[in-house]
């Protein structure tokens, strides 16, 4: 256990090396008391914390998903073959943004800069389809405010749409800095944080596929 | 608190090095998988997505549910575990993590159950 | 009053190191350049530096403290007598609203987090913390949010639901004015800033530790801190969910609390107090850990024993997450969930009584020295054990049902939140002030500082006891004779009572106020080690240098500053100190070995910019201007990635080796001030 934690240095500070131009960076040097980057330590906590948002906002869908008024509830609304789809895709994306540190890992920037720009297209694509689900029960008349079921099924797929979103121009910018070659600091370890809240986007909507799609109300 | 020893130990074993230290030698990446591992892991993802869609068009009877949560579970798991190598990993981010996590569960269940939900 | 045990030289003038190097950017990479400003406002407004920011939370809190304090003079002013008339029913409601979410969001969370700020890296033996423009950045929002949480009283009206905003009675129909918008936008913003803040504490004391400093070594200050830390994290998200619901129900026409529309409004209550209760916690172990560290050096002691404390503090926060339906007893929640949730919170008393009892037996046979610090950390052990005690009888949940939403209620909680966080800021303020500003706080109008502040509060908080059990309800604006009953438990007197009090705590706090100005004006320069520390911020000069420390020092000990000083020649278990190196011996031998290079992250735009969007879209949310929002989100988007792109300290070729502009060197790195 101690061995990951001087790997880990060693990684962050090897990786650093090739662009010490920019130098000091302030976090990751001089060596933490655990080895470990602050920021990696800070990335996941904050997704500690995200469990607790998501959490909240699941707990609000289940109680509320058998509120929907006539015609209009979960197992009359939802396109289960579109919704599949999407969230096949979106699953690929976590392998996409996999090779991209891995790529990373091995300085591979050509190779990083393609899955990072996959990774990002087909999380667009998700993203397109939530747009077009959304457009599509809103024609049939399941709005924002129709009934709890809806405000509730909105605010949480909603919100996951917002982190996608978020994502997306976390993958396009971290590109578009590695071309101009504009990352102060590690860029390993950049790919390597956009990719942890990537994968995390992927999980939640993997538990929100499950218990609101797949589940029947 | 086996994690504060846990802590612990990583703090005396790197302070030695104090600030400036010079690195210990590079020894290459043995950092989670390689490229050819994670396509499998992502397959397997693939084929366990394809068992759940499918699993709703069928009639499996009481299992249907705790199956969903099952395979729900084990995807999770796979992607936390080696997609964001929390495997490979120092345990403090797990700990980070799966507090969160786990918290998230106890408190939420908690307050389902107090609606009666699971009744 | 011979505060000073240890005979005390001149103010100690630390021999100047060798100077570090220059740290005014003379360029920079991003797409702007840098603030370079050291003096003047630019150099707080755009500061990166832990210090800095510590001040600025504890000055915006203290000034946030005055104002609720306010606010609930004028509603002990309206309780004084019957039928009191200093404000309408309407006011009423605003006023206790404000005044609670005012202490406790805008007064004890951040004056903890500017503590902390301040001490923690200074403990661990850090020179900055983790993420120091998040930590300005964290600041920043903090403020916007209280000013968007306060802009209601000027633009209609402020909330007016009770500081738990219970749903459905806080919706559109019952709070038409937009009092409610401004305090769940601006508390989601404040929020930000403690889930920024957190994040960064707890990574700063995971990984910036001085060599040797293992957790086991630590201050129990920065234990608490780290505790209360970890349950921000995880409780801000909770509550975060909760504001957006409502700000969805009352800007959006969601219905999730509309008993009318099938809803729960209980989901609400869930969701407030799944937060709720980890906050009590979160505002008073910093509190504790400020006392743990405070009772010990005034007891010429270590604190007794140290894993206990520790633990029973990690205790506490893991077990405040399976209580919150305790504020619930009478909401129906059935049987089972009662007796559940009513064991758990008889539960927490336990590991509360620990404290306690090391407390005490800290400074059981230790030479005591009543300064006011001391004074105020007694004076919590004191108050805060008549608050938990109070507490555990609403544990009880039959006796609950009596008690709850009566005024038992409202000494219940001042109790532990006045005796418990407040006290114990006091104490900190009047032990740590040297560190932070250079001079001692005035012992002599500490004292009456100190005893209004405790007899205030005693006879404004003592005598609501009785006015809930006869029972007065709480939030109501007004009391008549008729009902006030007779002899000695009538509620005219006790109201009046508690008045007084009220104002006489405030006279205290007033002491307190002058004390601040006087010192400033006429306080001499105060001695490096004024009491005798035993921790390591006092391993470095008053105020410390920007950098904190010439030398990271190398712990080998809890209590390492005083394990410098003092050596134990006692055999067996009698422990006989001997002074062996005086504080400005350690320093001298930290200062002989200063490092030659020092880099100190860079001040920075961003942060500030970045935060003031923030009130900018929650405008546009509250007025349904959506255009304006969407203005404020790109104005966001640009600054972050300004931010992105800015080294967080500035690079070597920023560096301008020889002196700048004006001709003389920038030295505020070696500037001891
Ligand atoms: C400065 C001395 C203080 C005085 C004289 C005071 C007085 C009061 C009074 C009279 C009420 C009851 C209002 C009512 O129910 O009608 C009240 C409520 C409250 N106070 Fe204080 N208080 C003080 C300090 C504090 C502090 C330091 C905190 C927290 C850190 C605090 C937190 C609260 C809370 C949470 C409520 C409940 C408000 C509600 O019902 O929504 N108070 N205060
Ligand atoms: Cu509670």
């Amino acid at each position: 256990m101690s061995d990951a934690a001087t790997l880990e240095a060693q990684v962050a500070h090897d990786d650093h090396g090739d662009h010490g131009g920019h130098g000091g960076n302030g976090a990751g040097h001089p060596p933490t008391t655990t080895g470990l980057s602050h920021n990696k330590l800070g990335m996941w906590l904050f997704l500690g914390s995200e469990c607790l948002l998501f959490g909240g906002l699941i707990s609000t869908y289940m109680l509320y998903r058998g509120r929907a008024s006539e015609n209009l509830g979960p197992d009359q609304i939802y396109d289960l073959p579109f919704t599949s789809v999407s969230s096949f895709v979106l699953l690929m994306s976590s392998l996409t943004m996999v090779l991209a540190v891995s790529a990373a890992g091995r300085k591979d920037v050509r190779n990083v800069k393609l899955w990072l720009t996959v990774t990002a297209l087909l999380g667009a694509t998700f993203v397109g389809g939530q747009v077009y689900e959304f457009t599509s029960f809103y024609r049939e008349g399941l709005g924002f405010t129709t009934s709890l079921f809806s405000s509730s099924f909105y605010a949480l797929t909603g919100f996951h749409g917002v982190h996608v979103s978020v994502g997306i121009i976390m993958l396009l910018a971290v590109v578009g800095m590695i071309s101009r070659d504009r990352i102060p600091g590690d860029r390993a370890e950049v790919v390597e944080l956009v990719g942890l809240y990537w994968h995390f986007v992927d999980i939640v909507w993997i538990v929100i596929f499950t218990l609101v799609y797949l589940i029947p109300a | 608190m086996s994690e504060s020893t846990t802590l612990d130990e990583t703090a005396t074993g790197t302070d030695a090095t104090a600030q400036h230290s010079p690195e210990p030698p590079d020894d290459g990446h043995a950092h989670g998988a390689t490229d050819g591992q994670y396509i499998v892991i992502a397959l397997i993802l693939a084929v366990i997505t394809a068992a759940e869609v499918s699993l709703s068009y069928m009639d499996v009877g009481p299992i249907f549910i705790p199956a969903l949560l099952v395979m729900m579970a084990v995807k999770f798991v796979i992607v936390v575990s080696y997609f964001m190598h929390l495997k490979f990993d120092n345990r403090i981010f797990s700990f980070l993590f799966y507090s969160g996590l786990l918290l998230a569960l106890g408190v939420y269940v908690l307050a389902l159950a107090t609606f009666e939900f699971f009744a | 009053m011979a505060i000073i045990e240890r005979p005390a030289t001149e103010p100690v003038v630390a021999p100047t190191p060798t100077p570090a190097p220059i740290v005014t950017p003379s360029e920079a990479f991003g797409t702007f350049r840098r603030p370079v400003e050291t003096t003047g406002w630019r150099a707080w407004v755009f500061t990166v530096d832990h210090k800095k920011i510590g001040v600025m939370y504890g000055a915006a809190a203290l000034f946030f403290f005055v104002v609720a304090g306010l606010e609930a003079l004028l509603i002990r002013a309206q309780l004084a007598g019957p039928e009191g008339t200093v404000l309408s029913a309407d006011v009423y409601n605003q006023m206790f609203t404000m005044h609670a979410t005012t202490m406790i969001f805008l007064f004890a969370i951040p004056m903890a987090a500017g503590l902390a700020n301040y001490l923690v890296p200074l403990q661990i033996g850090a020179r900055d913390v983790a993420f120091p423009r998040i930590n300005a950045f964290g600041f920043w929002c903090f403020l916007a949010g209280g000013i968007v949480l306060n802009l209601s009283w000027f633009l209609g009206g402020a909330a007016d639901g009770g500081w738990f905003m219970y749903q459905p009675n806080a919706s559109v129909p019952f709070s038409p004015t937009n009092g409610v918008d401004f305090w769940a936008l601006g508390l989601q913003i404040a929020g930000i800033a403690s889930l920024t803040g957190a994040i960064n504490l707890i990574v700063t004391i995971l990984n910036m530790r001085a060599p040797g400093m293992s957790l086991m070594r630590m201050p129990v200050f920065t234990w608490m801190i780290l505790v209360t830390q970890f349950l921000l994290v995880f409780a801000i998200p909770v509550i975060t969910v909760a504001f957006f619901l409502l700000t969805f129900q009352r800007s959006f026409d969601a219905a999730f609390f509309s008993p009318a529309a099938g809803a729960d409004p209980l989901l609400w209550q869930h969701l407030f107090w799944i937060f709720g209760h980890p906050e009590v916690y979160i505002l008073v172990l910093p509190s504790f850990g400020i006392v743990s560290e405070v009772l010990p050096v005034f007891s010429k002691k270590p604190l007794f024993g140290y894993p206990f404390v520790v633990f029973s503090g990690i205790a506490i926060g893991f077990l405040g997450w399976g209580v919150w339906a305790h504020h619930m007893f009478a909401s129906g929640l059935g049987p089972v969930s009662v007796a559940v949730f009513a064991t758990a919170t008889m539960a927490i008393a336990v590991p509360t009584g620990v404290k306690i009892i090391n407390w005490t037996l800290t400074m059981w046979g230790g030479k005591l020295r009543f300064t006011t610090a001391m004074l105020f950390a007694m004076g919590l052990v004191v108050q805060f054990t008549i608050g938990g005690l109070s507490g555990v009888t609403h544990s009880v949940a039959p006796s609950d049902t009596q008690q709850t939403d009566t005024y038992y209620i409202v000494a219940h909680f001042h109790y532990v939140l006045f005796g418990g966080s407040v006290l114990g800021f006091f104490a900190g303020f009047y032990y740590w002030w040297p560190k932070v500003f250079g001079k001692c706080l005035s012992e002599r109008l500490g004292r009456w500082n100190f005893w209004l502040m405790i007899i205030g509060m005693n006879l404004t908080f003592g005598p609501m006891h009785i006015l809930g059990l006869q029972g007065q309800p709480r939030r109501m604006y007004i009391w008549t004779t008729e009902r006030s009953g007779e002899g000695f438990f009538n509620l005219g007197f006790w109201n009046l009572v508690s008045s007084i009090g009220a104002f006489i705590l405030a006279v205290g706090v007033l002491f307190f106020l002058t004390n601040i100005v006087h010192t400033h004006r006429k306080g001499a320069p105060a001695p490096l080690d004024p009491w005798d520390a035993r921790t390591l911020e006092w391993i470095t000069t008053n105020p410390p240098k920007e950098h904190n420390f010439d030398r990271v020092p190398t712990v080998s000990h809890l209590d390492e500053f005083f394990h410098r000083k003092y050596e134990d020649v006692g055999e067996g278990d009698a422990h006989d100190l001997r002074a062996v190196a005086t504080a400005e011996e350690v320093l001298a031998a930290e200062q002989a070995q200063a490092d030659a290079q020092i880099h100190m992250p860079s001040p920075s735009y961003w942060p500030i910019v970045v935060a003031a969007t923030l009130p900018v879209i929650a405008l546009g949310i509250i007025y349904g201007v959506y255009i304006v929002s969407i203005v404020g989100a790109l104005l966001m988007v640009f600054g972050i990635f300004g931010w992105a792109m800015e080294p967080g300290t500035a690079p070597d070729s920023d560096f301008d080796p020889s002196p700048v502009d004006d001709g003389g060197p920038t030295t505020e790195l070696v500037r001891s001030e």
